[in-house]
């Protein structure tokens, strides 16, 4: 079994266009929730979302370059470009045939599907552009970075709703520890802020219309970020050996499927997750520092999410931290977890953790430190990350600082 | 019209294979102009747009399509005889 750690990352998020700027974000607690700007809003129940704001594509890409990227594809391409640059990394001979990408997304090229529709259905035309395929299929964004990059070893997308970026790169650290590959970019990206993609969502009923206020008693619901997040991770002696900076180390991971409803997260299918997380990176509970918690702000969620946490960890559950920051990016869905792991490397890394914002009454069905409001400085050697996504599909995560 | 047509197509080719439209010669074939398989099917999509008619065009059998891609020239011709086929004056 080989050590597995990361040497790059990137994202462009609510909070940020590059790691430096969201963890500050973080660290500060600033919020990029906020009103939203896509075509009909005005016919949307819901109109706030962590957006990626001033953000202009012709800064980044050519026009063909656009008319075959979706804004999901966009916004991996990004992101992968700042964590490839970091690890320093080329792609050439050997390492070139085994590196590969494993990305998460839930809905690929959402946008390019909304807009077709608009073409077909609304405007009722017969024909739409060739490249509708190719810039809507899930694997555009694991295809395009491994085009650009070079990648020629495994390379595909894995779509389990919301925790599809942890399974994703829970499967690069599989074929990175078992010897399979030296290198892999891995990640998520999502880009579901459409009118059609927040249409979907307000049908659920469980979108809040103001904030996203996780663990506090007057949580109303979710709000829908978008963006990606992206990693290089890469076999630890691969990494010393050409003296890259380690940002974490990956040491454990799990997944499970609840088996129960298609909806409603499972405390027991939680703590079974998570449990068996800690025993796949051969720790004990109280080594645990800080969860970044999959904390939706849901009613559902945070309370099963809670009561997972304190079966797993018993009496010392009020010792560790758990902060949701989707309190400040939104919810980014498919690439939730990606964007959600540069908190635990923050944590792990800057002795930060990022706090739950928009808390404001104690629930007490979750009775954790969630880390209320304002970031705390502490001294984090493990952290874990959870994914909790419909579907009963859970996939948790655990880092080690390096 | 038969200018127009000679003129839009120069120009939707030339988008396509990023060149001025001055630069399109009609004796140019679609290799000549570093135009590949996707940006045919972009330069049909436009050309569809461009003169509101259908394309009988399949990419697996370019050879047996009524849409004859072989040159500038042939691909104008075509779209001069759709033209005069679906919007008959």
């Amino acid at each position: 079994m080989k050590r597995v750690v990361i040497t790059g990352a990137g994202t462009i998020n609510a909070l940020g266009q590059d790691v430096p700027s969201t963890l500050s974000a973080m660290a500060e607690g600033r919020c990029g929730i906020g009103p939203i700007n896509v075509r009909d809003v005005e016919r949307l129940n819901v109109r706030i979302g962590g957006q990626v704001t001033e953000y202009d594509p012709d800064e980044y890409f050519n026009r063909q370059q656009i008319a075959l990227y979706d804004r999901f594809t966009q916004f991996s391409l990004l992101a992968a470009r700042q964590a490839i640059g970091q690890s320093g990394l080329t792609f050439i001979g050997d390492l070139s045939m085994e590196a590969g990408v494993v990305l998460g997304t839930a809905g690929g090229g959402v946008n390019t599907w909304d807009e077709n529709y608009r073409t077909v259905y609304e405007e009722g035309k017969n024909r739409v552009h060739p490249f509708v395929v190719p810039k809507l299929m899930n694997n555009a964004g694991a295809s395009h970075i491994s085009m650009e990059y070079n990648l020629r070893g495994p390379t595909y997308t894995v779509a389990t709703a919301c925790s599809s970026s942890n399974h994703a790169m829970g499967q690069a650290f599989h074929l990175v520890r078992s010897g399979a590959s030296r290198v892999m970019v891995t990640g998520g990206s999502e880009a579901m802020l459409s009118f059609g993609g927040i249409k979907a969502w307000e049908g659920l009923r469980v979108m809040s219309r103001d904030a996203c206020r996780p663990f506090s008693a007057n949580r109303n619901g979710m709000v829908q970020g978008e963006g990606a997040a992206i990693f290089v991770f890469e076999e630890m002696e691969h990494a010393r050996a050409r003296g890259a900076e380690i940002l974490a180390e990956v040491i454990g991971f799990a997944m499970t499927s609840d088996a129960t409803d298609i909806v409603m997260p499972s405390r027991k299918g939680a703590a079974q997750t998570i449990a068996a997380c800690l025993r796949d990176a051969r720790i004990s509970g109280d080594e645990v520092g800080y969860i970044n918690a999959h904390g939706t702000g849901t009613s559902a969620n945070d309370k099963t999410e809670c009561a997972a946490v304190a079966d797993t960890f018993g009496p010392y559950a009020d010792n560790l931290m758990i902060s949701s920051t989707k309190s400040m990016h939104g919810h980014v869905i498919g690439g939730t977890g990606a964007v959600e792991l540069l908190a635990c490397i923050m944590a792990l890394k800057d002795g930060i953790v990022a706090p739950t914002i928009g808390y404001e009454e104690p629930d007490p069905e979750c009775a954790l430190d969630v880390v209320p409001n304002e970031a705390r400085e502490a001294k984090i050697d493990v952290a874990l990350s959870n994914a909790f996504a419909f579907g009963g599909l859970n996939a948790v995560l655990a880092l080690r600082s390096a | 019209m038969t200018d127009d047509i000679e003129t839009r197509v120069a120009e939707i080719i030339a988008e396509q294979a990023v060149l001025e439209p001055g630069d399109v010669r009609m004796d140019m074939t679609l290799e000549d102009l570093g135009i590949d398989s996707l940006g045919l099917v972009e330069s049909i999509f436009a050309i569809e747009e461009a003169f509101d008619i259908q394309v009988p065009f399949n990419a697996n059998e370019p050879q047996n399509s009524a849409f004859d891609i072989s040159s500038v020239a042939s691909i104008v011709a075509a779209v001069r005889q759709l033209v005069a086929q679906q919007h008959p004056a």
